[in-house]
């Protein structure tokens, strides 16, 4: 080995001193550069962790509203859009975080703008009509909105090439595993990809498609229900599909989508994924992520908006909902008093901040697993443009790797020339107790045990980031300049066997009438996957159910 | 060796045995390197090309050390027989590379692949005779610490030299040669210090002889055979070369022609560039005698603005190239000014050094034409320069009257290339005109002038021109059936099917 290394060396001092040479063979001649700077940032946690143990100044002032929505992410965001939409402006809009936005927003430097956490949206089916209602609205989407194909503004849908993988130490087009496998492997993912264009083509006796975007569209089929019983592994097995690659491709599916493991994901979920879209894989995205979507709705309701706003006790009478609300800015609470609550938070918080909820919301609530996400953005100093294989991608997967690999945030912009560029890696934390919001005595014990990678610091993270990126790239750490890490606790609800179509959530779809007050659940939770369709369409659906309640008249969306 | 030797002679000779060793393993070590860095110099990509010449070469050496097993015989006569062949193959092997590189460059891979192995196999073998030749007169683990800390040695004199002193004071071919003598002098060496062993080898002699002859002839003759070899690569002497930070420019004459490359990718021959450049320029400008304000899109060699400028009432030149090394050599140099009649000095002449997409869409400015003369879409990034949103983005800086040229390939060897760019001005709006014209140099090239109106050729070219002229133009817009349209997609971002459009129908045209 010494020989060899010695050469290496060598070799490295007469390639001409150029610096892929130097940092190519950096490993063996130079010591590792220091971490790049950056910081740890993530959910507001601090102020919403005081709900365990609410402590809160007495209400100073009261606000009265037609409509509280509590949460503005996607759902909040979307039900406050349309509630604009209609003409109704009496809300208000309360989020915990300094901004809007939820998981969709975006971060920004010299370089470039960049996510913090949702970065794409696929091409929207035909059945996610507000999706495509708003993507027409920002002039994203042009045409008809119910056509089957419609056409996209070129500046969002992801430029040529959108994604590949690194496997075996080359960079093949595309994700699905082809590089060196073998043709028994092949035939096996052709196998799959027919079985699932059968499920996409498929509609039930009322039109229904088996896996539709929104779900809630989905045919009631008791076959295709029974799907949620399973995990997305066990299928696969009972199908026989047992390609190294074709696993792989599944469970990273489901990490992307859910942060789940292909292990504990219900097999519904799982083929939702590949069957709901009819785009090819086709997405939008921009270099801040989804945060232009997230914009698109907040600037309808800037006014109504108030964010570093905690709220922690709602009560509903029969004439009203009062909900206390604490002002982290201000260090002091208001009282704020609604007809209608749009409740587009997580639902773990209903035990919370909820006086007296019904049984059935407590029992429902506490079967909810959420998965927790860590964020990094990389400045670079020059793009990754050297690789084996094909060239660098929008879309950046590694085989063989438990994280998602990373996208290229300034691949849309309209450039040609090589430039400095901001990369973001995605790592969902798959592996963690499913059941880790729950600050149980039992969790508390096995976080001493095994403690959560969530609580890692950022050098730690970054020396896991750098050294998972140098695989690919072994010049990564002489190109980072910046290294930003940003963590999400409660990032995205677990869809596990049984939450889909056990019928738990189902209070959530109901919502809640007392009187004359009702409140309406808007969060992707309710519909137990975390994606923007999913809380767009819940947003939308609960403020047309508040406008008909309201009298206010409106043209459907959904 | 005989076991019959008598200790003291024994004793002496490992000495020089082990000298030989240091010798062997530096010569070894160096012909790797020269094998490496000629594929990095003539092929590109050094980290490619060192790790897969190290890998192939250490590969070989494997092999040559389990052949040595198969090794028979007298021991010494075989050591010197192939101290003579690596001296002759090594020394030779960089040679001979650049020799089958210029005359094609198909086979060279496989000849340094070929070159590498055998070099290998051979280098490979020398440490384990060497180690059974001592094995009778040193304790093993004494043998192995020796000539394994020599060879070691060797290889550490040799790493530090070749890059330090040989590559550049000697040169790749000579330096090769010269560790092929050394190699050879061992075996001289070996061939005297144990004549009492295998006695008098008249073959051997004659053998050493040669070997060493066709060394020195070689070194003798190495420099006129670089040139001739190097003529034979540009064929033509350069007068400029450097790398910017977005390219490698060379500039080439030979005799009164003088070429651009960029890439390795000829730009002009200046026996012809004026067939280029008046076919891109003349057909839309003549055509517009209100013009008054030209962008031009790449062309920082300036010919382009060199064929505008003959219009008396063009006011401004906008010149957009993202590569400041290329605008400030076509300003400064004498020879180029001379090429392009110094236009990038003129006062009419803005010279803007930025990525174009990034400059149009940070600007508001109008032009009444626009030339279009960027890199062949090679890969994505140029890839872009050529899609329906920057031909959209485009329409925002031509007046409604305007006229833009696009360079776009050759619509003959490149038919669905260029067919494709036409789609995709049509795509985003523009009325398309294509037309062609012959450029030696380059063969069949083709234009395309996009408008908002209908065009109509001029009349009459009111400017001097050396090709371009206004009744023999009508020919340059019909396309015979060779080069006729075919139909094709529009090139978008999220598609980008021109990228390996290209590359499919150049990769064609470069296998012949």
């Amino acid at each position: 080995m010494r020989r060899r290394d010695f050469l290496g060396a060598a070799a490295g001092a007469v390639a001409f001193g150029s610096t892929p040479a130097k940092a190519f063979f950096s490993d063996t001649t130079a010591a590792t550069p220091p971490l790049p700077p950056g910081i740890l940032s993530g959910a507001n946690s601090q102020l919403g962790h005081r709900l365990r143990s609410p402590k809160f100044p007495p209400p100073t002032q009261t606000k009265r509203v037609a409509v509280a929505i509590v949460g503005a992410g996607i759902g909040g965001l979307s039900a406050a859009w349309k509630l604009t939409r209609a003409g109704c402006n009496d809300f208000m809009l309360l989020d915990l975080e300094h901004e809007p936005g939820g998981n969709s927003r975006s971060g920004q430097n010299e370089v470039s703008r960049y996510p913090l956490g949702a970065h794409y949206l696929p091409l929207p089916p035909v059945e996610a009509s507000a999706t495509r209602e708003l993507l027409a609205e920002l002039g994203v989407l042009r045409g008809n909105i119910h056509a089957a194909h419609p056409s996209y503004d070129e500046k969002y849908l992801c430029h040529a090439p959108q994604e590949r993988l690194f496997i075996d130490g080359f960079w093949q087009e595309g994700l699905w595993p082809a590089h060196g496998r073998a043709s028994v492997e092949r035939a096996q993912i052709s196998r799959f990809q027919q079985h699932i264009s059968t499920l996409r083509a498929r509609r039930d006796a009322s039109g229904r498609r088996a896996f539709a975007l929104p779900l809630a569209l989905s045919s009631a089929d008791a076959s295709l229900r029974a799907l949620d019983k399973m995990t997305f592994s066990d299928w696969l097995k009972q199908q026989d599909y047992s390609a190294a690659g074709l696993q792989w491709m599944c469970d990273y599916a489901c990490r992307d989508d859910f942060g789940t493991s292909a292990a504990q994901t219900s097999a519904w979920a799982g083929l939702h994924y590949f069957s709901s879209r009819d785009s090819e894989g086709q997405v939008l995205t921009a270099p801040e992520g989804n945060a232009w979507l997230t914009q698109g709705l907040a600037r309808t309701a800037v006014a109504q908006t108030q964010t570093d706003a905690l709220v922690y006790h709602v009560e509903q009478n029969a004439k009203e909902i009062v909900c206390d609300v604490f002002l982290g800015k201000e260090n002091r609470s208001i009282r704020v008093i609604a007809k209608e609550l749009i409740w587009a938070a997580p639902l773990f918080l209903i035990p919370h901040v909820f006086q007296s909820p019904p049984a059935a919301w407590l029992a429902a609530s506490k079967s909810i697993a959420y998965a927790p996400w860590v964020v990094a953005n990389l400045t670079l100093s020059e793009p990754l443009l050297r690789s084996t294989g094909s060239s660098l991608a929008w879309d950046n997967v590694l085989y063989d790797s438990p994280s998602l690999g990373y996208v290229v945030a300034t691949h849309q912009q309209l450039r040609y020339a090589p430039a400095p560029t901001v990369i973001t890696w995605y790592r969902a934390l798959h592996e963690e107790s499913a059941f880790s919001h729950k600050s149980t005595a039992s969790h508390q014990h096995q976080l001493a045990k095994s403690p959560s990678k969530l609580l890692q610091s950022r050098e730690v993270w970054a020396e896991e980031i750098l050294s998972d990126l140098s695989r690919p790239h072994p010049e990564i750490r002489e190109l980072v300049t910046r290294l930003d890490v940003h963590r999400y606790g409660h990032a995205m609800i677990r869809p596990l066997p049984g939450w889909l179509w056990g019928g738990a959530r189902t209070v959530f779809e109901r919502g809640h009438i007392v009187g004359k007050s009702a409140i309406h659940f808007a969060h992707a939770d309710v519909s137990g996957m975390s994606l923007f369709e999913e809380a767009n369409y819940r947003g939308v659906l609960a403020a047309q159910r508040v406008l008909k309640r309201l009298g206010v008249s409106f043209s459907r969306s959904l | 060796m005989p076991t019959n030797a008598p200790p003291a002679l024994r004793a002496a000779m490992q000495r020089p045995l082990l000298a030989s060793v240091f010798i062997v393993a530096s010569c070894g070590l160096a012909y790797e390197l020269i094998a490496g860095a000629m594929a990095s110099y003539l092929l590109g990509d050094s980290v490619m090309q060192f790790s897969t010449v190290i890998g192939a070469y250490l590969f070989a050496m494997g092999i040559g050390s389990w052949l040595s097993k198969f090794v028979e015989g007298n021991l010494l006569v075989r050591f010197i027989q192939i101290e003579l062949l690596v001296g002759l193959l090594g020394g030779l092997s960089a040679g001979l590379l650049f020799l089958i590189f210029t005359l094609h460059s198909g086979p060279f891979q496989f000849a340094l692949y070929a070159l590498v192995l055998l070099i290998g196999i051979l280098v490979g073998l020398e440490i384990p005779l060497i180690m059974r030749v001592l094995k009778r007169e040193v304790a093993f683990k004494d043998l192995v610490a020796q000539v394994l800390s020599v060879d070691y040695i060797g290889a550490l004199a040799v790493s530090l030299l070749f890059p330090l002193v040989l590559a550049p004071q000697l040169g790749l071919v000579r330096s090769a040669l010269l560790f092929g003598l050394l190699n050879a002098l061992v075996a001289v060496w070996a061939l005297w210090l144990f004549r009492a062993q295998i006695g008098v080898q008249n073959l051997l002699r004659a053998q050493s002889l040669t070997v060493i002859v066709l060394l020195l002839a070689g070194f003798a003759y190495a420099g006129k055979f670089v040139s001739l070899a190097e003529a034979n690569l540009y064929a033509e002497d350069i007068v400029h070369a450097e790398s910017s930070a977005y390219q490698r420019i060379v500039v080439t004459r030979w005799r009164d022609e003088i070429r651009l490359y960029l890439n390795n990718n000829l730009q002009f021959s200046s026996r012809d560039e004026y067939r280029y450049h008046e076919a891109l320029v003349h057909p839309a400008l003549a055509a517009l005698p209100g013009a008054r304000r030209v962008l031009v899109l790449g062309g920082g060699d300036g010919m382009a603005v060199r064929e505008i400028l003959k219009y008396p009432q063009i006011e401004s030149v906008t010149l957009v190239d993202l590569d400041p090394r290329m605008t400030t050599l076509f300003a400064q140099s004498d020879l180029l000014r001379q090429l392009n009649q110094n236009s990038l000095s003129s006062p009419k002449v803005k010279i803007v050094n930025a990525d174009a997409l990034k400059w149009l869409e940070a600007s508001s400015e109008m032009f009444d034409f626009v030339v279009v003369d960027f890199p062949d879409p090679s890969n994505h990034s140029l890839g872009k320069l050529y899609s329906t949103a920057f031909y959209r983005l485009l329409k925002q800086h031509v007046a409604q009257t305007g006229l833009v040229v696009v360079q776009a390939t050759s619509p003959m060897y490149a038919r669905a290339s260029f067919w494709t760019v036409v789609t995709t001005l049509e795509t985003a709006g523009w009325q398309a005109t294509p037309y062609h014209a012959l450029v030696p140099s380059f063969g069949e090239w083709g234009y395309i002038i996009a408008s908002q109106h209908d065009y109509h050729a001029p009349l009459a070219i009111d400017v001097s021109t050396r090709f371009v002229a206004a009744d023999t133009l009508p020919a340059l817009f019909h396309f015979p059936k060779d080069m006729a349209r075919v139909e094709t997609e529009a090139n978008r971002l999220d598609n980008q099917i021109l990228v390996r459009l290209f590359e499919r129908e150049w990769g064609r045209v470069q296998v012949h």
